[in-house]
């Protein structure tokens, strides 16, 4: 079945001729049809886009130019831009949006001959680890549809770990990539800040997000991030000279590789059994020649914090442009116009992004700067420069990349802060922006369990490489989700 | 400090968020909670050391001074919910 197949794979029988563009779409959206009912990974399904990119890929297939993904079905997170479907973030607020212009990701994919199938379900505007703050549906975890499959990215993450597509995007402001791909048992890398254009993204907390790949093995996602990377001027945060690279993805060896583990990783607040699927994992790359040792950094411990002040602060600035007169819906209400402006986002936002707001406008209102925003942001410097040390003296920093395996949906036990201290692993990448990736490592529970490298800035080939060299050393990490 | 309803509602109209009653006493709740967790940062001594307002800093990113193509009009204003004669229509803003 095309479903089961990885994207090398697909590109493969396409250069081959076992396959054609419209036998592999097909195969796709016949996967689609059959279990996303259940799984709910798609807000939008693009069918009539994907058919129409469908002649031109095969063209380049059977000109022999054509790349390593040409043909091959991509899903991405709602909060890119495509002018071919609606772009809702999730939201209420953007029902209906049709955006006038494609992110460059988007022009990217296309212009390798990727073929874009659908936009992915979301936590609203990214925020959330759950997907069950998207404004219409949660996805569901393909281990077990009574479970969340993580968030924000969720719905990218289930698109993959369902084989619905075999590589999709997401974005990932404090672990929204990492943290679904553990969830859901497959690869999910935050390429370095900048390496990627944000160019189309829907900006969340702009110091933060970064987009990046999921997939069911690391050289697919190395090759969809190496598609969509590189220098862009449409994004000013984009860095010169950013392609990121894939021709030594298989050379690296893990004999000598020297892995930091700050002990603030390991702390009390992980569950016994990811902490005892990792130690398993740590063992056996020990035995690989890998020299582990215990670290500290000790601003992990303040990482939520710093986050959730800086990331909330950014994004109630970045959100204040969805006000009912550009695009999305409008309520009207009073006489004027900061009525209107007023029922149409408290009306139209859902209550975990009005929080966040409420949250970034005291952080950066008069009297509380000092002590909210410009303190997270020296904390931020502390915690980029603690890491900078380590990576001195470590080619990487590894950890679990969540505390726990894929908890139930609509869990009443897990408040909002229960919820936000699970990014503690992930948000110090998005601080300083380093690449990190969540590769499967093991399971605990018969759930997946994430292992999460980090690397210093533009390190992201170290990364891919010593997760490709990782992935060959657990063999039995990977399964297939049990499901139809 | 814990933030008082009176606070709450400042925050939301700065916000541009109209919120009911019962909205109003849950973020207070919620807030409040936040950030009583969030006083972990108080306590670091961060004399001294610089803000770091972006992962990856960059200075003097300049784009060439040459005319492009830019969004046309009508694309633009195709999503807005009101619009008339190539402008977006908002409500009064200004009395007569």
């Amino acid at each position: 079945m095309v479903s089961e197949l990885s994207a090398t794979e697909v590109a493969r029988a396409l250069r081959e001729r076992r396959l054609s563009v419209k036998e592999v779409l097909d195969g796709t959206f016949e996967r689609i049809d059959k279990v996303d009912p259940d799984y709910s990974a798609f807000l939008n399904v693009c069918r009539d886009a994907a058919y129409e990119g469908a002649p031109a890929a095969q063209k380049l297939i059977d000109d022999g130019t054509s790349g390593p993904l040409t043909g091959v079905p991509v899903a991405i997170k709602d909060n890119m831009c495509t002018t071919f479907a609606p772009t809702t973030c999730g939201s209420k607020i953007l029902e209906g949006f049709v955006p006038p212009y494609d992110a460059t990701v988007v022009e990217n994919i296309r212009r390798t001959g990727a073929i874009i199938v659908g936009k992915t379900n979301m936590d609203e505007f990214a925020m959330g680890t759950s997907t069950e703050n998207s404004a219409y549906f949660p996805a569901r975890n393909p281990w077990n549809p009574d479970l969340s499959p993580g968030g924000s990215s969720g719905g990218s993450a289930v698109a993959v770990a369902a084989e619905m597509t075999p590589i999709s995007l997401g974005s990932d402001t404090g672990g929204s990539i990492r943290q679904p791909a553990a969830l859901c048992g497959i690869v999910g890398f935050k390429p370095t800040y900048g390496r990627v254009s944000r160019y189309g993204l829907t900006a969340f907390a702009s110091s933060l997000d970064q987009i990046g790949p999921f997939a069911r093995n690391v050289e697919d996602a190395a090759l969809l991030a190496a598609a969509v990377s590189g220098h862009d001027p449409m994004d000013s945060t984009s860095l010169k000279g950013s392609e990121i690279k894939t021709d030594r993805l298989k050379e690296a060896s893990l004999k000598g590789l020297k892995i930091g583990l700050p002990k603030e990783f390991f702390d009390d607040s992980i569950q016994p059994e990811v902490r005892e699927t990792l130690d398993e994992a740590i063992e056996t790359l020990t035995a690989e020649g890998v020299k582990f040792k215990s670290i500290s950094l000790p601003s992990i411990r303040v990482g939520v914090t710093t986050y959730y002040i800086i990331a909330p602060a950014e994004a109630s600035s970045n959100l204040a442009r969805f006000d009912g007169v550009r695009y999305g819906p409008r309520i009207e209400q009073g006489s004027d116009h900061i009525d209107m402006v007023s029922a149409t986002r408290g009306r139209l936002f859902g209550h975990e992004v009005k929080l966040r707001i409420m949250v970034g406008t005291y952080a950066l209102s008069a009297g509380y700067y000092d002590a909210y925003y410009h303190r997270a942001q020296q904390v931020r410097g502390l915690m980029a420069s603690e890491f900078e040390t380590a990576f001195e003296e470590f080619d990487l920093v590894l950890g679990p990349t969540s505390p726990c395996v894929a908890f139930p949906l609509g869990d009443e036990a897990l408040d909002q802060i229960a919820l936000k201290l699970m990014d503690y692993c992930t948000i110090p990448a998005n601080m300083g922006g380093f690449p990190s990736i969540s590769l499967p490592c093991g399971f605990a529970n018969e759930l997946p369990v994430g292992m999460l490298l980090t690397g210093p800035v533009n390190g992201d080939e170290r990364v891919l490489q010593a997760a490709y060299a990782i992935e060959r050393a657990l063999p039995g990490a990977v399964r297939r989700p049990p499901m139809p | 400090m814990p933030i008082s309803l009176d606070e709450v509602k400042h925050v939301a109209r700065l916000a541009r968020l109209e919120l009911d009653e019962t909205e109003l006493m849950t973020f207070q709740g919620e807030l409040n909670a936040l950030l009583g967790h969030f006083q972990d940062i108080q306590g670091i001594d961060v004399t001294g050391l610089p803000a770091k307002p972006h992962a990856v800093a960059m200075t003097n990113v300049w784009a060439e001074d040459a005319a492009g193509t830019s969004l046309q009009r009508d694309e633009a204003l195709r999503n807005a919910p009101a619009s008339k004669a190539g402008l977006f229509i908002v409500p009064t803003i200004i009395e007569e």
